[in-house]
């Protein structure tokens, strides 16, 4: 009440005491204001929930196995989880040299995944749980557009060593979806939940039973 | 006012029983007839308007298209398609909304580099020219919303783009996007919320040009010598004079529009938008429409994400920071010998800008993108403060009239400071 005291004279400072301390009237006036923007947020919740996702969308998101007996060496195969692109890569031996050369690892900006962008047990040199499998979430971190899969040497560039490249501005990315420097995307690409249900099974949306309970939420930027 | 009898010119009894009641006739006289408007207005001021007349334009005709279209992901594509093939006067109602939307931000952009020229933002104007920039957004947001709703590979992949945007944000980012869409990605909820907005928008430009008239109506029309009106010696009734120089620009400008909707009705548009949306393929390259490609190439041009989307964003800011940016206190460019070529400095660099958003970020591109990115806030943060300073402003004349009957021409300098303010 002290701040009222040496504030201006609200609303009915004719009725207050004139003494500059705060009369019944102040406090009813702030009280009342108290209240009803109070009431006002309370009407406000339920519109602003209203838009986010429901619980059909929710349930949308429930996970998905997928049969890798199917993905080449080499190839990359999209499914969709929680309606968004899920890249599966079975890498060759060649592939997964690149990801261990220096003059890959000196590109990158990120080389070691030190932020959250995938599970702690796909924080590795792979970004995986078996070097051959790559698994990511396919949404570039810049402005949401699905990077191209471009495997073969030099393919976007001279020297480029393979990996991924964004159409729309430009992101770079490297065979464990690690993200190159000087690029517009801040972050690595995504690594989803998932956990081999059989050696050629996987299960996207799940964790491993002792890899903890990580979700789409826990990472940092989709 | 109550108890006052109606003042306005009419011999019919019943206006006259009316307007004692409801005083619209009397308001239409004293704001529209009568309204006195400096005498030496010329065509860019028709601008205004003109783009009223446009807003009145895309509500009409989004009103029919609303009775076709279905904001649904699935029915979406096809009901635009249903509307184009099997709607009587569909493919008509669609091309002038389509081309509207194009010819909207072009009379904008042209009354609001009017605006910039003859320093029509300066005091007294100030929460004019503010409320004016808040309608400029309003109209991106619309039109965003509006170029989702056919729901072509460019209307999805656009708003992937713009919806990411938020992701920028710090902690917040994801939330807040989750919340905008409706889902962890674009989705029959996204559309359909997008449908519902784009049909709210319209309506608070509405209120919000309402806001911006009567703060016109406070001080009146700037006019191209920057002057203030001293009397009924430089002033005209709007109408005849204003409402026939109005009319006679709307028809130049229906000629030009109607040459589009007719003749060439996709020019402005892109192709990929006639193919559905996708959300398994991304377009080899993203344009936005054609409006908004400044704003983009600033975007592009910053190769960090957050700082990327702030520069976009304060693009746009900045501009609610003009009156105070300019420290000249001459309004009209005619008088600022320095200035009026820095103004076309900005102009050449807006376009730059406008060509570095359509082109894929390479080469020359991305050198251009980065110096006229830097020129933009260069010009309205160094140069403006600065010219305002160092520059010596041509004497001003001592009134509108005075200059238009050419009976004095220059008057000293000493009283510039009273034709000023």
């Amino acid at each position: 009440m002290t701040e009222l005291a040496h504030g201006k004279p609200v609303a009915g400072a004719a009725l207050s005491n004139g003494h500059g301390e705060a009369s019944r009237r102040d406090f009813l006036t702030v009280a009342s204001g108290a209240i009803a923007a109070i009431g006002v947020a309370c009407v406000a919740w339920p519109l602003i929930d209203s838009m986010n996702p429901s619980a059909d969308v929710l349930a949308a998101g429930a996970p998905v196995d997928i049969d890798l007996t199917h993905v080449q060496p080499g190839q990359q195969i999209v499914v969709l989880w929680r309606s968004s692109p899920i890249f599966i890569v079975n890498r060759t031996p060649d592939l997964l040299k690149t990801l261990q050369d220096p003059k890959d690892l000196a590109l990158l900006s990120d080389p070691d995944s030190s932020v959250m962008q995938q599970p702690a047990y796909a924080q590795n040199w792979h970004r995986s749980i078996q070097p051959q499998f790559l698994v990511l979430v396919g949404i570039c971190t810049h402005l949401g557009c699905i990077p191209g899969f471009m495997p073969q040497a030099n393919s976007v560039a001279p020297g480029w060593l393979g990996g991924y490249f964004c159409p729309c501005h430009g992101s770079r990315y490297d065979l464990a979806g690690r993200v190159y420097s000087g690029v517009p995307a801040p972050y690595n690409l995504p690594v989803p939940p998932y956990r081999f249900t059989t050696k050629t099974m996987i299960r996207i949306g799940e964790n491993p039973p002792d890899g903890g309970d990580f979700g789409l939420d826990s990472i940092v930027q989709i | 006012m109550s108890g006052t009898p109606s003042t306005v010119r009419t011999n019919s009894r019943l206006i006259r029983w009316i307007d004692t009641r409801l005083p619209l006739f009397s308001f239409a006289q004293d704001s529209v007839l009568d309204y006195p408007e400096p005498r030496n207005l010329s065509y860019w001021w028709n601008f205004g308007s003109l783009a009223g007349i446009m807003l009145l334009i895309m509500i009409g005709t989004g009103v029919f298209l609303a009775m076709q279209y279905t904001p649904n992901t699935d029915l979406a594509f096809d009901s635009v398609e249903r509307l184009m093939r099997d709607v009587n006067y569909g493919w008509l109602l669609r091309y002038i909304h389509m081309n509207g939307a194009s010819f909207f931000f072009i009379i904008v952009y042209i009354h609001i580099f009017r605006g910039v020229y003859f320093g029509s933002y300066k005091e007294p104007r100030e929460l004019l020219w503010m409320l004016g920039v808040v309608i400029l957004l309003l109209m991106m947001a619309t039109a965003f919303f509006g170029y989702v709703l056919p729901w072509g590979q460019m209307s999805y992949w656009g708003a992937t783009v713009i919806t990411n945007l938020f992701t920028a944000i710090p902690v917040v980012g994801n939330p807040i996007h989750t919340w905008l869409l409706g889902g962890f990605s674009l989705g029959n909820p996204t559309l359909n919320r997008f449908f519902s907005l784009h049909y709210l928008l319209p309506f608070i430009i509405v209120g919000v040009v309402g806001l911006h008239l009567i703060a016109l109506r406070q001080h009146g029309s700037n006019n191209p010598l920057g002057i203030a009106v001293k009397g009924p010696q430089d002033e005209i009734p709007f109408h005849p004079y204003y409402t026939l120089k109005d009319m006679f620009g709307l028809g130049v400008f229906l000629i030009i529009f109607a040459i589009f909707i007719f003749e060439m009705p996709n020019v402005l548009g892109d192709p990929a938008n006639y193919i559905q949306a996708n959300p398994l393929q991304t377009p080899s390259e993203i344009v936005p429409e054609w409006y908004l490609l400044p704003f983009y190439a600033i975007l592009r041009s910053i190769p960090d994400k957050l700082i990327g989307v702030l520069a976009m964003f304060g693009a746009i800011f900045v501009l609610f920071l003009l009156p105070w940016l300019d420290t000249s206190r001459v309004r009209s460019s005619y008088f600022r010998p320095i200035y009026k070529w820095v103004f076309w400095l900005l102009v050449i660099d807006v376009f730059a800008l406008g060509t570095v958003g359509a082109h894929r970020p390479e080469g020359a591109y991305i050198v251009i993108g980065r110096i006229a990115t830097f020129y933009y806030f260069f010009h309205f943060i160094i140069l403006l403060p600065l010219i305002g300073w160092f520059e010596r402003p041509l004497p001003l004349p001592e009134s509108i009239s005075a200059a238009v009957t050419k009976k004095s021409v220059a008057v000293p300098a000493a009283t510039e400071r009273r034709a000023v303010s």
